[in-house]
């Protein structure tokens, strides 16, 4: 696929882009997690993707890397929507924190901490969000049963 | 109570209280709160200091139970995201699945769709205004409101068979079609609505107590919309006209004349005058939707996608063995992943979908766009009064189903 | 010939049970304790089509010491329970709770990690309404259920502690 977006961001990081596709005319680039925060950063500054419209992950459990962290950004400007995605490892589940860049990241990465646990590097209040604090472990990870219950704690004043 | 809004004082913080601050808790329990949002309050005398705003009350899971039902018994969990605009949900996710299987459904289903959003959407919005009217003590609005949404309801359940909950659509197409008379009833509902709303507009939009307590309260910059992702109404209202009918059209929404409204102030009132008036084009969008209704099928042709009509299944095998493997097994889309968004009643509702070729999803992330919201409300409320916190938080018309998941 | 006769118009005579269980089940005060999309319905029968006002029931407080129904409407799950549970022990006796929905009743489809399984785990409930979300009909009915149970209770049946 020939597409200038994904072209551009290949030739800005040329070693750090893994992969691009466009599956159903939805662009994506994986990227390493290393350079999330740049490439965000270049995304928002140089392209004109001023919206972070959603940031989420999502876990393909007997894979390794075993995470991945998925952030849709649109362009108000251009009209144009792109996925930027990185592999985050099991063993070592940290990744930068966009908080620095978009304001509105902030629950975002408090809900990805709390249903997959990941560790957001920059964060200023990274602590779970909809589930209680006291709950154990995180269940939107696949070997999270989904019935699995924990013992009701009493509510925090 | 003055135009000007009060400067927030910036170096309040939550460890020390001397100078009278005290903390004062708004929640989870509290008429203004929606049952389900915890506010704690740091304030000085009337003020607020600091906040900080606490969700999960009504996390049921939406996200991990999806991935263990088959596609079309999700659908009737998409209902109960938005449940004020249940068939805005329900046709966002049909089209992100239609999207990954790389197909589109016949042009009648697009517009039912399209007329069934837009219903949606004015159900959305009479609540959101009836409620914060309501709870700015203007009561008789609530009636109006209610009065209207109450034969929308009608409307939608002679379609669909549901008030609240109808899970009308299915991947490929609808349930059913719509009953032979819903044109006339249609008709005269809208002109039930527009009444109401007319009433409605009369008693709040130049009363002098609804527009303080509205006017300059819950402000909001347009940058700082734009840097807490927020959508839908609450953008419009700081004057950035996006809008993903306008912007990106899904199903038919490129066929119709209609005005995105703007605000420019981003205040409280302006998020109210936006929601009156796209009620105004949601009406437009419905009566030109109807004039142009075509005739045809509303499913699929595909046995695989949609399910053959009981004639077929009785006297075809080849109808039956598609009938029992979709009703069992489900849609199959290929390996891949999309994301679909639609205009909900408060802004984007997107729907990431992950497959990995099997009949249930992988992974299913619904942006919800309240939560962008109800993340800026602690901004939003800064400086302001404690009762300013009832009007802005109304205006962000926070969904617990569609916040919490 | 009874007791009337004796006093003229100036007395009635009836059992104590009677007299106050008609005050009480004509005049419920009672306590929203809406969280999900049962609220829709629940808005829906307050207001003017269908007009819980005609049962006696319309009129809410919103601080649960004032109540005597407690109507749960809408999923609870686990974070919410010890809320639920607390604003149950704030209510005065007498106290009846209603149990809205099938979230409510049983935790309806969602069955999983964060929803309560009934709120009949936390607290006890008198009358259950089924449908996801039910319509305005079943919850007046439910309330005219609710005035049949008052009706039939003794003041003497609650221990008031």
């Amino acid at each position: 696929m020939n597409s200038y977006l994904l072209d551009t961001i290949k030739g800005k990081f040329p070693g750090e882009v893994l992969d691009t596709h466009a599956f159903r005319g939805d662009e994506t680039v994986v990227i390493k997690k290393e350079a999330l925060l740049k490439a965000a950063a270049f995304l928002r500054d140089e392209l004109g993707f001023d919206f972070l419209m959603d940031l989420t992950a999502a876990d393909y459990l007997p894979r390794e890397p075993r995470y991945e962290l998925v952030c849709h950004f649109y362009s108000s400007r251009h009209n144009y929507r792109l996925r930027l995605k990185c592999p985050v490892e099991g063993t070592d589940p940290k990744v930068a924190s966009l908080t620095s860049l978009w304001a509105g990241a902030n629950w975002f990465e408090r809900e990805v901490y709390d249903m997959f646990g990941l560790m957001f590097e920059g964060h200023p209040d990274l602590r779970r969000i909809l589930m209680y604090d006291g709950f154990e472990g995180h269940p939107l990870r696949k070997d999270y049963p989904l019935k699995k219950r924990q013992p009701r704690l009493a509510h925090r004043d | 109570m003055t135009d000007k809004k009060p400067e927030p004082q910036k170096n309040w913080n939550l460890e020390s209280l001397e100078d009278g601050r005290m903390v004062l808790n708004m929640g989870p329990s509290h008429p203004a709160m929606h049952g389900i949002v915890r506010v704690l309050l740091t304030v000085q005398g009337e003020r607020v200091a600091a906040s900080d705003v606490e969700i999960g009350y009504l996390h049921r899971g939406f996200e991990k139970t999806c991935e263990n039902v088959t596609y079309n018994q999700c659908v009737p969990y998409t209902d109960r995201l938005n449940y004020v605009s249940p068939f805005i949900n329900n046709v966002g996710f049909a089209l992100a699945v239609e999207k990954l299987m790389g197909i589109e459904t016949p042009a009648r289903c697009q517009y039912i769709r399209v007329i069934m959003s837009e219903l949606s959407r004015l159900t959305d919005h009479l609540t959101c205004i009836g409620a914060n009217a309501m709870e700015l003590s203007a009561f008789t609005v609530y009636f109006y409101l209610i009065n209207a949404r109450e034969a929308l309801y009608k409307l939608t359940d002679s379609a669909a068979g549901g008030r609240i909950t109808p899970a009308y659509t299915r991947v490929g197409g609808l349930t059913r079609d719509l009953p032979p008379d819903f044109k006339k009833n249609a008709a005269e509902t809208l002109k039930i609505v527009r009444r109401n709303l007319a009433d409605a507009g009369a008693l709040l939009t130049r009363n002098r107590i609804f527009y303080d307590r509205l006017h300059n309260t819950g402000h909001i910059s347009k940058e700082d919309a734009i840097a807490l992702s927020f959508t839908g109404p609450a953008l419009r209202s700081t004057g950035v006209p996006l809008d993903v009918r306008k912007a990106t059209p899904y199903l038919v929404y490129d066929r119709f004349d209609f005005d995105i409204p703007v605000g420019s102030n981003g205040d409280n009132y302006d998020r109210y005058l936006v929601r009156m008036e796209e009620m105004q084009q949601s009406i437009r969008i419905v009566e030109q939707a109807l004039a142009q209704l075509p005739d045809g099928p509303v499913n699929h042709p595909d046995f695989g996608v949609s399910l053959p009509p009981k004639k077929e299944v009785y006297e075809n095998i080849e109808a039956l063995m598609a009938h029992f493997k979709l009703t069992f097994e489900g849609v199959k889309p290929p390996k891949g992943e999309v994301y679909q968004a639609v205009e909900g009643g408060n802004g984007e509702v997107g729907f990431y979908l992950v497959s990995d070729g099997t009949g249930k999803p992988w992974r299913l992330r619904v942006r919800p766009p309240c939560f962008s919201l109800t993340g800026g409300l602690s901004q939003m409320i800064q400086g302001g009064y404690i009762a300013d916190i009832v009007s802005t938080f109304g205006q962000i018309n926070m969904i617990g189903g569609e916040l919490e998941r | 010939m009874g007791l009337e006769t004796v006093f003229g118009h100036s007395y009635l005579t009836t059992r104590l049970d009677e007299a106050v269980n008609w005050g009480r089940k004509y005049s419920f005060f009672q306590y929203p304790f809406v969280t999900a999309c049962c609220g829709m319905e629940f808005m829906s029968v307050w207001a003017s089509t269908y007009d819980i006002a005609r049962f006696g029931a319309e009129y809410p407080r919103f601080s649960p010491r004032q109540a005597d129904v407690l109507f749960v409407v809408g999923t609870v799950n686990e974070k919410l329970a010890p809320v639920l549970k607390r604003v149950y022990d704030q209510m005065c006796e007498p106290k009846w709770v209603v149990s809205f929905g099938v979230c409510a009743t049983s935790g309806g489809f969602y069955d999983n990690y964060a929803t309560v399984q009934g709120i009949d785990k936390i607290i006890p409930v008198d009358i259950y309404i089924p449908g996801c979300p039910p319509r305005p009909e079943a919850i007046l009915d439910a309330l005219v259920k609710l005035q049949e149970k008052v009706a039939r209770e003794s003041v003497l049946d609650r221990k008031y502690k």
